[in-house]
């Protein structure tokens, strides 16, 4: 299972075993990080899954969709880096993704 | 008189024998006498897409489950939000009557001017205003009467919240009472409910009379340093700073209302629910660390705001039915919010919740509730600080409720506090 790690505001590090398929914010919230809220459940619709993915990680990525830039203009602490977690699939190559977290998810 | 059970009992049947195309949740009594649940019950399970017709506000789509309001409110392309079509609520006013808000444009106005406004509720400034509410409501709490009846909406709920709201506009606290005024009169419809406003002509004046006082506070805040207040950020912000009087009085409406009424009725909402669920009060009591997950089943269960409304700017697929271009496309939130395929056991009031945080109240996609964080702290503030003081707070009757197919409040909940 592909290895990933949250970083919390204060630096808290949660490593967890995500399943290949699922998405970044799914493997947050079923291993209870705290500071990813997922509050529509995964539609892309409230940017409290928000993160900033690590600068070596961040292009390996998909390019986020237009809803999912139009929602994370609307965080509060956006930066170059940021995504939405549930708008990230796990895949084998994500083994060793490093991402930190906002001060708090709007 | 008929007692509650019994009314409740009447609507439940009537709402499931009574023809699906009679059926009109729009009906503001049936907010006031609260059986408009059964009605929604009936559409979610027989037509969640249904064309229902209004005397007052003509033919509109009521949306029902979950999911489908979820699809109507991350499609802003599809289901415009822009005043000039119709705006956010079911009510179509004359085009010079409407408010220009920025909850009512879409993309990119909507964009710039929410942006102007949301850094008052970024994760930095609720930390510093924490100590301020606690403050506050420690001192409402311990001013409040004993072993006397009182309006519980009047004493506790209004006074937290407009303290929030003039503390949020750094507007005078002497005055604040206004705030309350106004978010009353801009929400109020004297087609449905004369008790606030007598006419649209009354409603006007009252508005304008806003418009005056806060020019007053924008010219004393336009020429000074920015600060950290609504005004003073809309005044400095150049995607604000030259809005025309009608917009700065629409985004006024807004702020005012978003950041009063529907935290109001939740403060409200929470007391009456827990009093009717003795069970999930003692829960609390005995983990008061639930308070976190209770403040969202609080605002799941109250729903503030009963709907939103959008308009279709092109033919569409929703629940299969076909919305046409111009429909008027109403999402009943506190329908979606007792969606059983979406929230197990959605009727009940469950203070600890696997996922509380998921409903509907509000809203998502861009129009998302921009002080929802703000909101769940004052509720949560409020409870913790009632559970270090008070072991009992008795509630002595039904609630009177506001007339409103969108507010979805409280205009008097009678409680006694023992001791």
């Amino acid at each position: 299972m592909p290895k990933v790690t949250f970083i919390a505001h204060d630096g808290t590090r949660h490593a967890v075993d995500a399943a290949a398929g699922e998405s970044l914010m799914r493997a947050a919230v079923d291993h209870d990080v705290p500071g990813i809220d997922a509050d529509c459940g995964g539609m892309c619709a409230c940017a409290t899954c928000h993160v900033f993915v690590q600068p070596e990680w961040f292009g390996r990525l998909a390019a986020p969709s237009a809803q999912e830039e139009e929602m994370l203009n609307f965080t509060a602490e956006r930066r170059d880096t940021s995504r939405l977690a549930c708008q990230i699939p796990i895949t084998d190559a994500l083994d060793g993704l490093v991402v930190t977290m906002p001060e708090g998810q709007h | 008189m008929p007692t509650t059970a019994e009314i409740q009992a009447a609507a439940r049947e009537r709402a499931f024998s009574m023809p699906l195309a009679e059926i009109n949740p729009a009906d503001a009594q049936l907010f006031a006498n609260d059986t408009v649940g059964h009605y929604f019950a009936r559409l979610r399970r027989d037509a969640p897409v249904h064309r229902s017709t209004s005397p007052l506000f003509g033919p509109y789509w009521s949306v029902t489950k979950y999911q489908d309001i979820m699809a109507v409110d991350t499609n802003h392309a599809t289901y415009s939000s822009d005043w000039a079509r119709g705006g956010i609520v079911i009510s179509d006013r004359p085009m010079q009557d409407r408010l220009a808000m920025f909850i009512a444009m879409d993309p990119p106005k909507h964009d710039v001017q929410r942006l102007a406004v949301s850094p008052i509720v970024a994760p930095q400034n609720l930390a510093n205003m924490e100590g301020l509410i606690r403050e506050r409501t420690r001192k409402v709490l311990d001013g409040l009467p004993r072993n006397e009846t009182f309006n519980w909406v009047e004493k506790v709920s209004i006074e937290l919240t407009t303290l929030m709201l003039a503390t949020l506009f750094d507007f005078p606290l002497e005055d604040r009472r206004m705030l309350t005024r106004w978010s009353d009169v801009a929400t109020s419809n004297p087609d449905v409910d004369k008790r606030v406003v007598q006419s649209w002509e009354q409603r006007t004046a009252e508005l304008q009379q806003m418009l005056a006082y806060f020019t007053r506070l924008w010219n004393e805040r336009v020429n000074a340093p920015p600060r950290t207040d609504l005004v003073s950020m809309l005044a400095h912000n150049p995607a604000t700073r030259n809005m025309p009087p009608e917009e700065f009085m629409g985004n006024l409406v807004l702020l005012i209302v978003g950041g009063n009424d529907t935290t109001r009725n939740s403060m409200t909402g929470g007391l009456l629910a827990l009093s009717q669920n003795p069970a999930e009060w003692a829960k609390l009591r005995a983990n008061p660390a639930l308070v976190d997950p209770m403040v969202s089943e609080i605002i799941r269960w109250q729903t503030p705001l009963a709907h939103m409304r959008r308009t279709a700017t092109r033919d569409a697929e929703l629940g299969g039915q076909t919305i046409r271009e111009g429909d008027k496309v109403v999402m009943w939130y506190l329908s979606g919010n007792r969606d059983e395929t979406a929230i197990d056991n959605p009727e009940a009031f469950v203070i600890d919740r696997a996922r509380p945080r998921q409903h509907l109240s509000f809203g998502f996609g861009i129009h998302r509730c921009v002080g929802n964080r703000l909101a769940e702290l004052q509720l949560k503030i409020l409870w913790q600080e009632i559970l270090a003081r008070f072991p009992v707070i008795e509630v002595l009757g039904e609630p009177a409720r506001v007339r409103s197919n969108f507010v979805r409040g409280y205009a008097r909940l009678p409680v006694r506090i023992p001791g």
